[in-house]
């Protein structure tokens, strides 16, 4: 039975775009599950968000907010095992929790980047002439820009917080998206099926959707989980400047910035979450790097 | 028998006038890129400026104007005006160096980045001597000994720098160097005590204490610059070195390579006579890359370690809502940033002798 599911699977000789794609999929998963990189990787990012999922239940109950500064800044032990901050916060809990934060973060710049470059990309790609031309050089200043610097002064304008954190990352994460797509349609648009469709009188958004768009998305994504270390990482900056999450959300930045006053006495309260921040842009890495391997070897 | 190499005179090489002309043409475009980059730069910082919802008028005015009073300097500031007259109102001044006063220092924010400037130089200059000097040799070996245990190591230390937070290596540097080990010394450029010491010349403390040949106050500059360089050299150095890992794998693949291995020289001194300088023009660009983004770096490093440049200026206005100044930074830094970014790419145009051709 096996045998024959995996024959099914590999065929070179597909009966149905069922077989195909699963096909794909399988051949897909397979490289992955033997690319030590990509699974350490997988390994990091799926502990994260069991951990995000699972906060309430691994911190055995102790909640993120609760004060208790009778016991501020007390070191590791049994009843605090990463110890607590400045306001006797359990600081494993606060990790934890912080954990939904981040992922949260990672998720919304997902959200709003990818369908923005996929778009300028595809239509520039897609339409050529002067659109191309315009969005090309929109993409272009957007990527010369300093994606940090750009980042704080939007925040600062419109104010800390993290919705307004996803909005200055994602403002400056885009670009890079676009030049994917767009050169993966010029490939696209001049292959045969993609004719095909226009002498069938497919219009273009319908050939933009259904054909160009979903043959992007395998480099797209693998660019993604390769940037989500620096949107991470930039995140967790906007949060160490107090420009993310505000108090009292657990927030791996923020909490390091917390620890920053008593990080020569009580070195515990900034190094664990920055150990965390660490672990998580280094499972995407990780991750990436292996998809790269996977899905692009050409370019490793 | 004679092996004869061939002559430059025999290879395809365009006429020098039309040379001369491709070269004018790159350096035009280069213009028009950089001028088209800082309006869009300058649209981006003027339309932030228009997000805050603190009022331009009531900075100017202070919050007890007179109706009369607030109207005449909302008519003066030109917000009365269209968006684009706005907009060009505002790029004049830029251009004109003027950036607004900063409420915190009650100074030209021009003047107060002039400043601070020099710290943010130095600090970065230090850090990318440091990401070159580590990161290319890391590079060439891990190209060199591609798959073996070289290599690996050397990935692993990249990731790490591409993974770790830089406020977070900051402190535990400062936890373990300074406050265990005792082997750095702390926040800030200088010790107290030796403040004012030295003679203002270059705002580079190093190169002024050496002018005043103050050799204690150097030691003291450096341990105070040693950590936060090495931890911005550190950032710079994964990119390099990842970087010429690239270049020089794809070069020792090939041919010449194997030509100058069977002449019989030795494996290193193919790599580096032979192989290495034709990865020099891909390398200065990325060099010069991480060398504008560790401008951006310094923001957080700076705010680390107190140090007085840019990034801390950005961050303490950040903090006191003083926009003028967050702009004003955010504009120096972008503008930096990318002629920097936009020099590499022309250099690489200009120097590349595939590109040449073209």
């Amino acid at each position: 039975m096996t045998d024959t599911l995996a024959s099914w699977l590999q065929s070179d000789a597909p009966t149905s775009r069922r077989q195909a794609v699963a096909g794909n999929a399988y051949r897909a998963v397979r490289s992955i599950l033997t690319n030590p990189t990509a699974m350490a990787g997988l390994l990091i990012v799926v502990l994260l968000i069991l951990m995000a999922i699972f906060a309430p239940l691994l911190s055995g109950g102790k909640s993120p907010l609760d004060q208790d500064l009778a016991m501020r800044l007390a070191a590791p032990s049994a009843a605090h095992w990463f110890g607590t901050d400045e306001l006797g916060r359990d600081i494993l809990a606060r990790t934890l929790y912080g954990a939904r934060v981040t992922l949260t973060i990672v998720l919304l710049v997902s959200v709003v980047v990818v369908p923005i470059g996929l778009a300028v990309g595809t239509i520039a790609g897609y339409r050529g002439g002067w659109i191309d031309a315009l969005l090309m050089r929109i993409t272009d200043i957007f990527l010369a820009f300093p994606r940090l610097i750009l980042a704080l002064a939007f925040a600062a304008a419109l104010g800390p917080g993290i919705e307004n954190a996803v909005i200055a990352i994602s403002l400056t994460a885009w670009p890079p998206y676009a030049r994917i797509a767009r050169s993966e349609t010029l490939t696209i648009a001049r292959s045969d099926f993609v004719q095909a469709a226009v002498l069938q009188g497919a219009s273009t958004w319908r050939i933009l959707f259904r054909h160009i768009v979903p043959l992007c998305l395998s480099s797209v994504i693998v660019r993604l989980t390769l940037d989500m270390a620096g949107i991470i990482l930039t995140a967790a900056g906007l949060g160490f400047l107090g420009l993310g999450a505000q108090p009292p959300t657990a927030e791996w930045g923020a909490m390091v910035s917390s620890g920053r006053d008593v990080i020569l006495d009580q070195w515990w309260v900034a190094t664990i979450p920055g150990l965390a921040i660490f672990i998580v842009s280094l499972g995407f890495n990780l991750l990436g790097d292996g998809l790269r391997d996977v899905f692009d070897p050409k370019s490793a | 028998m004679t092996f004869e190499a061939p002559s430059v005179e025999t290879m395809v090489r365009p006429a020098l006038g039309r040379r001369v002309a491709t070269i004018a043409q790159r350096i035009i475009s280069f213009l028009a890129t950089l001028a088209v980059t800082f309006v869009g730069l300058t649209a981006v910082t003027f339309f932030i400026s228009r997000l805050t919802k603190i009022d331009p008028v009531l900075s100017v005015v202070g919050d007890k104007a007179t109706k009369a009073a607030y109207d005449l300097a909302y008519h003066a500031l030109g917000l009365d005006q269209p968006l684009v007259v706005q907009y060009l109102i505002y790029l004049k001044r830029l251009l004109s160096g003027d950036f607004g006063m900063s409420v915190l220092t009650s100074q030209p924010v021009l003047s107060d980045l002039l400043r601070v400037f020099p710290a943010t130089l130095e600090l970065s200059t230090v850090a990318i001597i440091i990401g070159v000097a580590v990161g290319v040799p890391a590079g060439v070996v891990a190209a060199a000994r591609k798959g073996r245990w070289q290599d690996h190591v050397i990935r692993v230390v990249g990731l790490f720098g591409y993974s770790v937070p830089v406020f977070w290596l900051g402190l535990i540097g400062l936890f373990i160097l300074y406050g265990q080990l005792g082997w750095v010394a702390g926040t800030g450029r200088l010790d107290v005590f030796y403040d004012g010491e030295v003679t203002p010349r270059t705002g580079l403390m190093l190169v002024d204490a050496a002018l005043d040949g103050n050799w204690e106050i150097f030691s003291n500059a450096f341990s105070h610059l040693i950590l936060p360089a090495g931890i911005l050299g550190y950032f710079s150095l994964a990119y390099i070195a990842r970087m010429t890992r690239s270049f020089m794998i794809d070069q020792l693949g090939q041919e010449y390579v194997t030509a100058a291995r069977i002449k019989g020289n030795s494996f290193w001194r193919t790599v580096w006579r032979h192989a290495f300088p034709n990865i020099m023009v891909p390398l200065i660009t990325v060099i010069g890359l991480s060398y504008a983004s560790l401008l951006e770096g310094a923001v957080l490093t700076e705010t680390v370690f107190a140090w007085p440049g840019l990034g801390l200026y950005i961050t303490h206005a950040l903090f006191n809502s003083d926009m003028n100044a967050v702009l004003g930074g955010t504009v120096l830094v972008g503008s930096v940033f990318i002629t920097i970014n936009l020099v590499c790419d022309l250099l690489y145009k200009l120097f590349d002798p595939r590109l040449r051709s073209q």
